[in-house]
This record gives structure tokens, C-alpha cells and sequence, in this order.
């Protein structure tokens, strides 16, 4: 017979109370060329504000992401990543985004399986003319990332 | 060692108002492999750039950090200043502080200056891992490939035929003409449409540069842009065109009758025919489906009747390859099939045909004569009832979208009604009037006002029958009541349709298609005849409804990019793509299955330097390669990179703040 198992994962990282005043959180945004990449320029022209934690990587698709940079990207220095690409349907490379998705939810539940709170790796579809969702995106990450406190888990020094 | 220069643009005061640029020029010197950082007004202006020209030579850098607006916006200005010095221009990497810090962090300098900063860092570090990385040249055969002798078709191939490079065209039914061929005049000139189309089907027909491959259908296509192999099946015609003479013996003499689809059923064909008079190319063929000769082996009559003895009764489908370097897809659309609308009687009563239907009645080579008959009685029809958006703007029943030609055609019928039935009367149901084109409100108007007909704005709810007659029933929106219409016949304007086959059509040429059917087009507004995959472009209904006039535009335009993609020999392709390392590759074909273009293959190689053994490794064609790197996050062994995004690129970036 089939057995299920469920079993909620709880997150391991301890709160970090001792997180400095003035200490902000640094996020690292992986982005698609196409979609996510020309939104947040379309937040720029539209002169959006949104909180300045975030650090871009353009890649061509969402598709391109290998969780080694989501992985890399904690362990280094980013607080949080956030994964953004192009709406279903609408990939530029037709399929990308829904690899890219796939890849995404084994990773997110590899690193919760470790230890992360599901909030420090967030995904995103971000089309080219979503400059306010883009901005709202980022505020959202930055405020959920603020709340988790600074990451000590296997980052570099601490192993 | 690398010898970094970097470049800092203020943009007037879109940066330096918001971000300390003077800060972030000291910030980048203290990073070990800048060897040069200067800011300046407008990097991309011509002494801005001249700058970036000079640092190179003077300082003997390596590559180069440009800190300005998007990448989006410039890359290609800054790649061509380093091209000018002598540099590879893929030695540059921009740093986009204009859009992601000072336009979005206008309120918080300190933290926009130190996210400059960062973002320059990023950029150095990447920049250290870039290649020096050549456009591919990739050959080119100048020969295209229509599919679809509609009127789009028809005007792509002699287009591009005009300017001397050979056509293939490609036409599933026995001739070309498509849709217009069957239109009696055309808005808002009242054309006739015959008299407009036959020319251009007799230039196909005899213009050297087009091969016109009528009965056809295409296959397979593979390759890349410049560089296609496309397989099409000649259908048997079981007559031998060669020979043919078109005089029509075998048709007259022919004993099975089918409905005639050229006339919408209303009439009947031969099992051996031509689809109308004016047929390019005028050569009969026989529909294997009806004929008893193909079915049960008796009759022959055809081939008896017939003095150049052209009937083939034993002829096989053909496959035809061809090489080409560009395809155009004009496939067009069908109509919209009313059944669901069950309230109007659609199938029960004989009455109530389609706008087709109507426009071959009219048509003076039509089944009928020119005149309009009630299919019922062959009565002629005093008063007719026009339903426009049947199937369009309808999400419950039909599709959400507009047609766009129905409101001009209906008013084209109410004029054709008047001048073949004079003492008739038409009322015509519309939800709004859409006449948005060159000399289109006009024609509406005249249309109101030549023939008088009755427009009322509101759905039909029903039609009944009483007697002989029609009972429309629906709601004159403007009085706000319910109104019945007594009808003759009455006529509806379905939706234009994708064809049918284009999601077939679409897998098999690698393209895609929206929800409904039509293909996609590469960008709605700035791209609107090429597709996604190069090389392949869209004229006509194939993509959206169209009319005439902006078909024609669309297909010319196509002509255009095929003419420009033709222009040299060889294309210049962006590097940017996937490469194998066959060291490292275990050929477990990962990548073969998520390559979204099918652009990688399997190479066998010696297993070991000399060796007789043999290996299995990916190859990525690059001809066919856009660059998305599906196939780099997918590779367990790290054998596939992707030039200007690798690992390495990607990851010093992630580890430089």
C-alpha cells in the first residue's frame, strides 16, 4: 500500500537577534534578458522606488539558472535570491521558463530540506511591461528577507 | 593579468543627481584589476566614447566596464567604441546604474552610491571571465519557400520573385487564389475580385523565378535560418499536367457528382475537376475519394474521353526536397463553424446561410448565376436579415476576438443585395460599425444610404420559422425593445478562423501559435512579420483576421525581410551561444531533450586520442543555437558552457560583493 508521507519541514536558521541596527540584507536578483531583465529597466524609466538591497545578474532565460548560483549566491554573500523570468507561455525561448520552473521548486525544496526558511529563494514571473509588479517584487523579497535576519547558515566563514 | 578600464557616465543628472559619481569612480581604483576608472558627462557620446577609445590604447586594457543606463539601451554603441580601438567588442560589460540604482533610489543617495558600486564590482568581475568571442558567418541559400497561394502568398512569391530569387510555392488545393478567388467585388472599391486577382495568378504561373507546386503540402523542415531542407508531397493527381491541356473533356463527361467546396456546397463538382474557371494552373484532378475508377476500378470514362491520354489512374504521391533560406507562411483562415448558435436555427432551417455562402450566390460566376436564391425554394429573397459578429466579440459561444472584415463585407453585401435585387430590403443586426481603413466609414455610409438598409443595433435572440417565413428575433438597443424581422433568407457573418492545420504546421515548422490558432508573430508591434525562429516570417490571416489591403501590405512586407536576409551571402549570427566540451561529455542527452530549437545533435568521437572505440557527445549546431543556456543549467558534467554568460562569468559575479 501507498503510504504518504507528510512532514513539514521546519526551518533550522535560528533568529539572529544580534543582527546589527543599521544591517541590511543584500539580495541577489537572477534575471531573464527578456522579460524580468526589461521589466525592471521599465521600472527604472518609470522612476519606481523600490528598497536598494537588491543586486542584478542578467542572464538570456530563466531556463540558464543553475541552483549552483542560487547555492553559490548564499553561501557568498546574498541574504536572499530572487529567480525571475518571463510569464508561461510567453518564454522568448519558447520553453525555457518552465524548466526553469521545474529546476526551481526541486531546488527550493532541497534547500529547505537543509535548513532554509522558504523565503530566502523566491521566483517570480515578471513580464516587460511589469515595471510596478517588478518594483513590488522587490519590496516584497527585501521585507520577507529583512524579516528572516542576516544569514549565518553554511555561509564561507562559518564552516 | 587583467587590466580593467571603467567608465562611469553621469547621464546628464539621471545618475549623477542621485548617485555620488565622483564616490563610485574612487570606489572602482580600489578594485585590484582596475587599472583605469574615469567618469564623464555622456559616455555615449561621440567624445564620451572617444574616451573609452583612448583608455584602451593608452593603458593597455583588457576589458572594459561601461556604468551607465541598461544594457538594453547602449551595449551596442560601447561594443562598437571597442571594435573602433582594435578591441573584441565582447570584452565589455555594462553596469546598469541608471535603471536599477539612480532612477529607483532617488530618495537614498548613500544607498544608490553604494549599489553603484556593487553593481560596477559585478560587472569588473565578470568582465575579467569574458571571451573574446567572433560573429558567425553562417551561408546562405537564396531560395524561398511560400507556403499558401492565397492572395498573400501569391503577392510574397511574386515580390520576392520580382527581385530575382527563386520562389517555391506552395499550395495545398489544386489551385491558387485561396479565400479572394472566391469573392465576387471586394470593399471599399467594389472591385471585382477576379478581375484584381487572376493577373497576379497568371504572373505565378509563368514568372521564372516561381515554382509553383499546386496539391502540395509541406512535411518536414529542418536546418536553420539561410540554410533550410523542407520536404513536400506532390498529392497525386492522377493527370498528367505535362500533357494536360485543360480543355475539359474528362470533367463534362465525369458521372460522379460531389459538392462543389469552391462554391460552398451550393453546387456540385466532378470527382474529376478544376476548382473554378479562372484555376491557375488550369489542370484538372482527380478526387481520390470520389472517384469510382480509384475506389472500385470501374468506370475510366475520363481517360477514354481524354485525346492526350493524361489520365494516370496508377500515379503516386511524389516527395519533393528542396534547399532553402527563408520561409514565408501564408496559410490564411477558415471560417468560424455557427453550430453552437442553436437559438438561430442554425442546420434546420435551409434559409439561414453563411456570408460565403452569400458572396458566391452574388458572384456573377457563382453557382446561381449572380443572383441571390433562398436555398429552400430557389426563390429570389426580398428581404434579408444580416448578422454580423456571429462567433466574434462572443466568449460564451465563440471566440473573444474581433473579426475586423465582417462590418465591411455586411455593408458590402446590403449594396451587392441592392444591385442584384433591387426591390429587396436589408436589416442588418451589428453590435458596433468598425470601419476604421482608408475610405471604409465612407463605404458604410454609402452602403446606409445607397440601399437603405435597416441597421439595428442589438443580438438576435432567435429565428423561427412562420410559413415560409424567417422570425428574427432581437433587440433594437437604440429604442430599447425587442424587435421581429420577417426574412427571406438570412446570412451570417462568422468569425474569421485560424486554418486549421496551423498548430500542426506550427510543430513542424518549430513556431508557435497563440490560443486560438494563429501563429505568433516574433513581437506585435516592432516585429510583426518575422516569427520567434529566424528566417521564418507570417503574411496574412495566418497570423490575425485581415483584410485585403493590410494582407497584401504584410506580405510585401515580407518580401522585404527575405530580400534584406538574402542580401549577402553569408548572416552574421550573435556568438552568444552554447558550446561542448567534448572532454567532459558523458552523452547522456539532456541537453537534446530541453533544447527548445533542436539545435543540439549527437557526434560519435574516438573514445580515447587514437583509439578505434567510439564515443557518443553532444554538438551544438550553431547555425540553429539562440543562446538561452537550457542546455548549460541541464548538464550534469558541466560539458556545455554559454559564450558571454558561462559559469564562470556568472558565478564571479556572484562572489565579487
Amino acid at each position: 500500500m501507498e503510504t504518504e508521507v507528510k512532514e513539514k519541514i521546519v526551518s533550522i536558521e535560528k533568529p539572529h537577534l544580534e543582527a546589527p541596527a543599521d544591517w541590511q540584507p543584500v539580495i541577489m536578483g537572477i534575471l531573464c534578458n527578456w522579460c524580468s531583465y526589461a521589466g525592471s529597466d521599465l521600472t527604472g524609466t518609470s522612476r519606481l522606488q523600490y528598497p536598494p538591497n537588491i543586486r542584478i545578474i542578467r542572464v538570456p532565460c530563466s531556463s540558464r539558472v543553475d541552483p549552483w548560483f542560487i547555492i553559490k549566491s548564499l553561501q557568498a554573500s546574498a541574504d536572499g535570491v530572487l529567480i525571475s523570468g518571463c510569464h508561461p507561455g510567453d518564454c522568448h525561448y519558447i520553453s525555457g521558463n518552465y524548466y526553469a520552473r521545474r529546476r526551481f521548486l526541486v531546488t527550493k525544496k532541497l534547500l529547505n530540506f537543509v535548513g532554509f526558511h522558504e523565503n530566502r529563494v523566491q521566483f517570480s514571473w515578471v513580464s516587460a511591461a511589469e515595471g510596478p509588479k517588478f518594483a513590488k517584487v522587490v519590496s516584497k523579497v527585501t521585507e520577507d528577507i529583512k524579516k528572516l535576519g542576516p544569514l549565518h547558515l553554511y555561509k564561507k566563514e562559518n564552516i | 593579468m587583467a587590466r580593467v578600464g571603467v567608465f562611469v557616465c553621469f547621464c546628464g543628472a539621471n545618475i549623477a543627481d542621485f548617485v555620488d559619481v565622483p564616490a563610485v569612480v574612487e570606489e572602482a581604483k580600489k578594485i585590484k584589476e582596475v587599472k583605469y576608472a574615469i567618469d564623464y558627462k555622456y559616455m555615449c557620446s561621440d567624445p564620451g566614447q572617444g574616451m573609452i577609445r583612448d583608455a584602451i590604447v593608452a593603458h593597455r586594457l583588457t576589458s572594459i566596464v561601461v556604468a551607465a543606463c541598461s544594457p538594453r539601451m547602449h551595449e551596442k554603441t560601447f561594443r562598437k567604441a571597442l571594435s573602433d580601438a582594435g578591441m573584441n567588442p565582447y570584452l565589455l560589460e555594462v553596469a546598469n546604474i541608471r535603471e536599477h540604482s539612480s532612477w529607483v533610489h532617488q530618495k537614498d543617495k548613500k544607498a544608490a552610491t553604494e549599489k553603484s558600486s556593487d553593481l560596477i564590482r559585478m560587472a569588473v568581475a565578470k568582465s575579467i571571465a569574458n571571451e573574446q568571442l567572433h560573429e558567425i558567418s553562417v551561408p546562405v541559400t537564396k531560395r524561398a519557400l511560400v507556403i499558401g497561394g492565397g492572395i498573400a502568398g501569391i503577392q510574397a512569391a511574386l515580390d520576392i520573385a520580382d527581385a530575382r530569387i527563386p520562389v517555391v510555392l506552395v499550395e495545398k488545393s489544386p489551385s491558387i487564389g485561396g479565400k479572394m478567388a472566391q469573392l465576387d467585388e471586394t470593399f471599399p472599391t467594389l472591385d471585382c475580385s477576379q478581375c484584381i486577382l487572376t493577373p497576379k495568378m497568371v504572373d505565378v504561373a509563368s514568372h521564372p523565378y516561381i515554382e509553383l507546386l499546386p496539391y502540395s503540402e509541406v512535411l518536414e523542415l529542418d536546418g536553420y535560418v539561410g540554410n533550410y531542407k523542407v520536404k513536400i508531397k506532390r498529392k497525386a493527381s492522377y493527370v498528367n499536367f505535362d500533357t494536360c491541356t485543360g480543355c475539359g473533356a474528362c470533367w463534362q463527361k465525369c458521372p460522379v457528382k460531389v459538392p462543389n467546396e469552391f462554391n460552398m456546397g451550393i453546387d456540385k463538382r466532378k470527382a474529376i475537376y478544376s476548382p473554378f474557371p479562372q484555376a491557375v494552373p488550369n489542370k484538372p484532378v482527380i478526387d481520390a475519394e470520389h472517384c469510382t475508377m480509384l475506389l472500385k476500378g470501374k468506370c475510366g470514362i475520363c481517360a477514354k474521353v481524354c485525346e492526350k491520354g493524361s489520365i494516370d489512374y496508377a500515379m503516386q504521391d511524389e516527395i519533393i526536397e528542396r534547399e532553402i533560406g527563408a520561409v514565408v507562411v501564408a496559410t490564411g483562415y477558415d471560417l468560424w463553424d455557427p453550430k453552437p448558435y442553436e437559438e438561430y436555427g442554425v442546420g434546420r432551417y435551409k434559409d439561414i446561410i453563411t456570408s460565403l455562402e452569400f458572396e458566391r450566390m452574388v458572384s456573377a460566376s457563382g453557382p446561381t448565376g449572380g443572383v441571390p436564391l433562398r436555398p429552400s425554394d430557389g426563390k429570389i429573397p426580398k428581404s434579408v436579415v444580416f448578422i454580423k459578429c456571429v462567433g466574434s466579440r462572443d466568449e460564451a459561444k465563440g471566440i473573444e476576438y474581433c473579426s475586423k472584415i465582417c462590418c465591411m463585407y455586411t455593408a458590402k453585401h446590403a449594396i451587392l443585395l441592392h444591385h442584384k435585387v433591387h426591390d429587396s430590403h436589408a436589416y442588418i443586426f451589428y453590435m458596433d460599425i468598425r470601419a476604421a481603413g482608408k475610405g471604409y466609414e465612407e463605404f458604410v455610409k454609402r452602403a446606409q444610404v445607397e440601399t437603405g438598409a435597416t441597421y439595428l443595433r442589438g443580438r438576435v435572440s432567435k429565428i423561427y420559422q412562420k410559413g415560409e417565413k424567417l422570425m428574427v428575433r432581437g433587440e433594437d438597443a437604440q429604442i430599447g425593445q425587442v424587435v421581429e424581422v420577417e426574412a427571406d433568407l438570412v446570412v451570417l457573418a462568422t468569425a474569421v478562423y485560424p486554418y486549421k492545420d496551423n498548430p500542426e504546421l506550427a510543430r513542424l515548422l518549430g513556431i508557435s501559435y497563440d490560443k486560438y490558432g494563429f501563429l505568433s508573430e516574433a513581437h506585435p508591434k516592432l516585429r510583426p512579420v518575422e516569427t520567434a525562429k529566424a528566417g521564418i516570417f507570417l503574411a496574412g490571416c495566418t497570423q490575425a483576421p485581415k483584410d485585403i489591403p493590410e494582407t497584401v501590405a504584410q506580405a510585401s512586407a515580407t518580401a522585404a525581410k527575405v530580400c534584406g536576409l538574402f542580401s549577402g551571402d553569408t548572416i552574421l549570427k550573435d556568438p552568444m551561444i552554447s558550446k561542448v566540451n567534448t572532454d567532459y561529455c558523458s552523452g547522456c542527452q539532456n541537453c537534446v531533450t530541453v533544447c527548445p530549437y533542436q539545435a543540439i545533435v549527437t557526434e560519435e568521437i574516438p573514445l580515447g586520442h587514437g583509439s578505434k572505440e567510439i564515443r557518443t557527445v553532444a554538438k551544438i549546431n550553431e547555425g540553429v543555437c539562440q543562446g538561452c543556456g537550457s542546455c548549460v543549467a541541464i548538464c550534469r558534467s558541466m560539458a556545455i558552457d554559454l559564450a558571454g554568460f558561462t559559469d564562470m562569468q556568472i558565478i564571479n559575479e556572484i562572489v565579487s560583493i
